[in-house]
């Protein structure tokens, strides 16, 4: 028998909606502190995801880290195809949400629970920025 | 979000496609989070340097830059962040043709913009600081915290797309610090030490960035007992904000808007404890190794004041391995006009103006000049280089001239 999916809600949303699979960690984002932009991987060694892509995956992440940087990264990676599919906080930072509005980058911020344990490393999972849901299919 | 009467014409499109694109832009960012409607903001400051931009973001800025004119230039005083290159060295950094001609493009589009080049990420120091109550669109986290703890502005992070879109409306959404509930501190920080130099400085600002540990939280710190300088405020705003998102924190007896605790500061908050150990064991975790291929004062750009400092320290010093030290291009003639840059430059040295070394393709000068093990007294720069492939290491400026002179940071 299948699992009911669990939905999450979340109070601010962004672009539309995606579905694909979850990349989750409980730690920050920054696109310049974290990422090698050019290889599409997490860099930054301290990092729970050093090492792994991020490419066309959902993060599932603590809060916005470091600068400004990722106010026009975003965009400038989604220019390149090298970018993830959306982005999903318990928190995040303005310059976060002016990269997800220049960038076309979907994105949910603002749960009742911590959404990087709520939701397993790997899970199918699809968000609606419209309806601010998070929903695990698998 | 609510819109008056000019807005509402910037948004039909009747001032142009350029005022409209942005205001599009800042309702998008505003309504994100719930602004019910828009401040009138007296000074812009953007973060554009093209390493962040690519020829994605250079070309959005062309797009904008070829609107006819009339329609396309900032409305208020509209400044910039450090570029991406300093054009007379940039042969010694190894940066390719292909990023300086990007360069020459976003400023070729910024001065269409009717943006003025400053290059600095110190504005407070060497172009205008804001006042007290100003609102104000900045866009460098430095600048941000500084300006609003300090100064006692009123700013959010501005990315450069948003920035840029407040110095053309002349407005920016009415949320996060241009609300005075959301300045009200929300953790409480006691500090059992003052410190002394620039890297300590700064180190007390990351153990506190990371305690504090999201843009929404304002720390209120106690325990500091004299009132500390420009630049160490510099170093240790800078900091907090790299490690933890900070945007404004408040020092009791110190900042403007805490002249004391209770000012800013609710009984109950939670309460954290910092001690020097705190801060040793934070420059400490960056010291994997003692050796050292370059030497980088950066981050923020230094100040007339630094570059005395570390113009002393070089005198009759013999480098051997390169030392860079980065200011702004408004400091930089003074420091050329006081002999600083000589006495750093005849160590062996070399003084960049109107760049930040992490703005500027700092993976692709690893790369180029073989630098890996970096030694440099910014808090700030040690936790953003670790992702370029950097191993940056902390230390005062004494031991950061001595690891040029020895090649080991003792």
């Amino acid at each position: 028998m299948n699992a009911k999916p669990r939905v999450f809600r979340a109070r601010q949303g962004m672009g539309r909606a995606v579905r694909g699979s979850a990349l989750v960690a409980h730690d920050g984002f920054s696109a310049r502190y974290d990422l090698d932009r050019i290889a599409g991987i997490f860099s930054r060694p301290a990092h729970k995801l050093a090492g792994q892509s991020y490419v066309g995956k959902i993060l599932v992440l603590d809060t916005a880290k470091g600068g400004v940087a990722t106010a026009w990264m975003l965009h400038e990676m989604q220019s390149r195809g090298i970018v993830p599919l959306a982005l999903v906080l318990n928190s995040v930072n303005p310059i976060l949400a002016q990269g997800a509005a220049l960038g076309d980058v979907t994105m949910l911020a603002g749960f009742d629970e911590d959404i990087t344990a709520a939701v397993p490393n790997g899970a199918e999972v699809e968000v609606d920025p419209q309806t601010g849901t998070l929903t695990v299919l698998n | 979000m609510k819109l008056n009467d000019e807005e509402q014409e910037i948004l039909a499109g009747k001032c142009g496609p350029v005022p409209q694109l942005a205001l599009q832009h800042q309702i998008k960012v505003g309504d994100f989070f719930g602004a019910k409607d828009f401040v009138p903001v007296t000074q812009a400051h953007i973060m554009a340097d093209t390493e962040s931009l690519g020829d994605a973001g250079v070309r959005w800025l062309e797009g904008l830059a070829a609107a006819v004119a009339g329609q396309r230039r900032v409305r208020i005083p509209t400044i910039t962040d450090p570029r991406g290159t300093d054009f007379s060295k940039s042969e010694f950094l190894g940066q390719t043709s292909a990023m300086l001609d990007l360069e020459r493009r976003a400023i070729a589009a910024f001065v269409k913009l009717g943006v003025v080049m400053t290059d600095t990420c110190i504005n407070y120091q060497t172009i205008q600081a804001p006042t007290r109550n100003e609102h104000v669109a900045f866009g460098d986290t430095g600048v941000v915290i500084y300006s609003n703890s300090v100064c006692g502005a009123y700013s959010n992070f501005e990315g450069g797309p948003s920035a840029l879109s407040a110095g053309i409306t002349g407005r920016t959404p009415r949320y996060g610090f241009h609300l005075p509930e959301q300045r009200r501190a929300t953790l409480h920080v006691r500090v059992d030490f003052t410190p002394t130099s620039l890297n300590e400085w700064g180190a007390l600002g990351g153990v506190i960035g990371r305690i504090a540990g999201n843009y929404w939280a304002v720390p209120a710190i106690e325990g500091i007992e004299a009132a500390p300088g420009s630049d160490q405020l510099k170093h240790f705003g800078a900091a907090m904000a790299s490690f933890g998102s900070i945007a404004l924190f408040h020092l009791a007896g110190i900042t403007p808007e805490a002249y004391r605790l209770a000012d800013v500061a609710a009984p109950g908050l939670p309460s954290h404890r910092v001690t020097r150990a705190d801060i040793d064991a934070l420059q400490q975790s960056y010291r994997k190794d003692d050796k050292v291929d370059v030497v980088v004062f950066s981050a923020p750009q230094l100040s007339l004041y630094e570059l005395r400092e570390l113009a002393a320290l070089c005198a009759g010093r013999q480098f051997v391995v390169p030392l860079l030290a980065v200011t702004s291009p408004q400091v930089k003639p003074d420091s050329d006009r006081m002999g600083y840059t000589a006495s750093i430059e005849a160590a062996g040295g070399t003084v960049f103006s109107g760049m930040c070394f992490y703005q500027s393709y700092a993976r692709e000068i690893a790369e180029a000049k073989g630098w890996k093990r970096l030694a440099t007294n910014s808090a700030k720069l040690v936790n953003i280089l670790g992702g370029y492939g950097y191993q940056p290491m902390l230390g005062s400026m004494q031991a950061c001239v001595d690891a040029a002179v020895s090649g080991r940071l003792a």
